[in-house]
């Protein structure tokens, strides 16, 4: 008699089981670290004097930048969208440590990705983590978000206190700083059935004043807003790099 | 028997102060009917979509409470209602420009808060462009409340009533700046001006006198290209040959946009209640109606950078002026200046 009401008991776990099992699948997951660098030394806050382009030296005190509608593209051509904004903060170690899920298996042969945030995220109203305007990489009086934030010394800057201020945005032309960066990986990103991938992108900080201008910092020390911004946006749209 | 006297007195006047309460309750409590969206038919369609945000009566009180709470402030000295009064349309009576914290003055004029789901954008300039994140700029400005966003939030998370109020209007108490600003939009948003003399008047409800009619008929000819009904702003930004003040230095849209063309512009206002927001322009630099007026019919020079509407200057005999005042009265709106759902609730009932 006893066996009958515990088989029904049994089968219900059984089922509860099977069932746990399939809602929660081994969902391959793509991590992308990334490793902030000043040309070929890590970026340090505060400790490590740089030198630019001009020989100016600088340091760094502060290191922030929006990733946004990040995609990938596999060896078919096809195009995985993901649509979530990160931000990177050199002082937060577990902001350089981004997580994409339910990536489908397969081959990828380059990943695709906006610095800074689109227009749609630009305009949306009060929104909630990354883009929560407490972050501090937010334009009250001219809404915005700063997509790129670079602050430090310079023995040369002619700004109070030699500080280096360049804050970075705007998404409206002509004064645009949106960039997308199209990286190849040079052997294909595997990403298994149950596996997991990982890559890790170098962000150099000192391309914000390298390419395609060189910047010198006693004549030009601060970007805030629309002036320059361009400039210094045009340098930052090659400062990302995939470290093989 | 002195003991049960004094029992008794005591609970007569405590039922006499509960009906007071209960009185009181009637008018600051915030039913659903006093959030429900319903705009007026023949405005266009809102720009702010409430999709996200439908307002409830927890949501609005709570938008409501902090409206009128300094606790938004550094010092707790300046709340939104401190400069934006019922009374003036929620523009700041008699005031040329803003005040803030430690005394402190701003450089424009306080415009009123009305009608601002049909706004593409706020400020002078335009340059926040969407209500929910509006009011992080008086929030935050130096000569304004001077404070920070996540202090807000701290102080918020820290008080006895808050965490209950967020709650109540989304469900659990955390404080985010979302909520905050949202909570402040539905408050705000539901400012709703139509129904003024004017609005009765096209809605066949009420009349105009006869000056008033012949105002309404000039202001049409000579006014409504850029102060277009019903709204009365074509939500543009225009010179309107206002020179440039060199205490003040503001240039206007031009710091937003970088467009040289827009040096000296400013946004096409509103005229409703323009009765109750003196003084006018973007720095209250006049005093009156009449001021404003005179100023229109002067000419202009081509190089001035003046909006080519006005260069040869409106013509308006002193007879006109009178009467376009007269029509402007009618845009006084006393419902939604009377309006108890804007009531500052920490007031006794007036």
């Amino acid at each position: 008699m006893i066996h009958k009401r515990v088989l029904p008991i049994l089968f219900s776990i059984a089922a509860l089981v099977a069932a746990m099992s399939f809602t929660v699948p081994n969902a391959p997951v793509l991590t992308i670290n990334f490793e902030n660098v000043v040309g070929n030394k890590p970026l340090v806050l505060d400790s490590i004097t740089y030198k630019n382009e001009l020989g100016q030296p600088f340091t760094i005190t502060k290191f922030k930048y929006y990733i946004s509608n990040i995609s990938l593209t596999n060896s078919e051509g096809k195009v995985f969208p993901f649509h979530d904004t990160y931000l990177v903060n050199e002082e937060e170690p577990t902001s350089k440590k981004i997580g994409i899920d339910y990536i489908p298996s397969g081959f990828y042969t380059s990943i695709t990705f906006t610095i800074g945030v689109d227009s749609a995220g630009n305009c949306s109203g009060a929104q909630t983590g990354a883009l929560d305007p407490i972050n501090a990489m937010y334009w009250v009086w001219n809404t915005g978000y700063i997509f790129v934030k670079m602050e430090g010394k310079s023995p040369v800057s002619k700004s109070p206190g030699n500080l280096l201020e360049f804050h970075i945005g705007g998404y409206k032309a002509p004064y645009n700083c949106i960039r997308t960066v199209t990286l190849k990986f040079t052997k294909a990103l595997t990403i298994a059935d149950d596996g997991y991938g990982y890559v890790t992108i170098k962000a150099d900080a000192a391309e914000l004043f390298k390419t395609p201008t060189a910047i010198d910092f006693s004549k030009l020390s601060s970007v805030t807003d629309f002036h320059n911004s361009i400039t210094i946006a045009n340098n930052y749209a090659d400062m990302f790099s995939i470290k093989e | 028997m002195r003991g049960k006297y004094l029992y008794i007195s005591l609970a007569v006047l405590f039922i006499i102060a509960s009906l007071a309460f209960i009185g009181d309750d009637k008018y600051w409590t915030i039913t659903k009917e006093d959030v429900k969206l319903d705009f007026p038919k023949d405005f266009p369609k809102p720009l702010y979509d409430f999709k996200n945000n439908i307002p409830t009566p927890e949501g609005f009180t709570l938008g409501r409470k902090l409206f009128f709470d300094p606790v938004l402030s550094k010092d707790s000295s300046i709340s939104c209602g401190f400069c934006h009064q019922r009374i003036a349309a929620f523009a700041h009576f008699d005031h040329p420009v803003s005040h803030g914290i430690n005394g402190l003055l701003g450089k424009r004029n306080v415009p009123p808060l009305q009608n601002l789901i049909w706004e593409k954008e706020f400020m002078w300039d335009g340059g926040v462009n969407n209500l929910e994140v509006q009011p992080i700029s008086p929030i935050t400005n130096p000569v304004e409340m001077n404070e920070d966003l996540k202090d807000v939030i701290m102080k918020l998370q820290r008080s006895r009533v808050y965490p209950a109020m967020f709650k109540a209007a989304f469900g659990d108490s955390v404080i985010t700046s979302q909520r905050l600003l949202r909570a402040l939009t539905q408050f705000t948003g539901l400012m709703v001006s139509d129904n003024s003399r004017y609005d009765k008047y096209m809605r066949h409800e009420d009349t105009l006198s006869k000056t008033e009619l012949h105002g309404l008929q000039l202001f049409r000819d000579k006014c409504a290209q850029c102060h277009r009904e019903p709204l009365f702003t074509d939500n543009t930004y225009r010179n309107a040959g206002i020179a440039y003040d060199s205490t003040f230095k503001d240039s206007g849209r031009i710091k937003i946009t970088g467009d040289k063309r827009d040096f000296m512009k400013f946004r096409v206002p509103s005229l409703r209640n323009i009765e109750m927001t003196y003084p006018y322009m973007h720095d209250g630099r006049f005093r009156n109606l009449k001021q404003v007026l005179d100023h229109y019919t002067q000419t202009f020079t081509k190089e001035s950078g003046v909006d080519p509407i006005l260069v040869n200057g409106i013509l308006l005999t002193e007879q006109d002026k009178t009467d376009i005042i007269a029509f402007l009265k009618t845009l006084t709106d006393k419902t939604f200046l009377y309006d108890r759902r804007f009531a500052d609730p920490n007031m006794v009932r007036y």
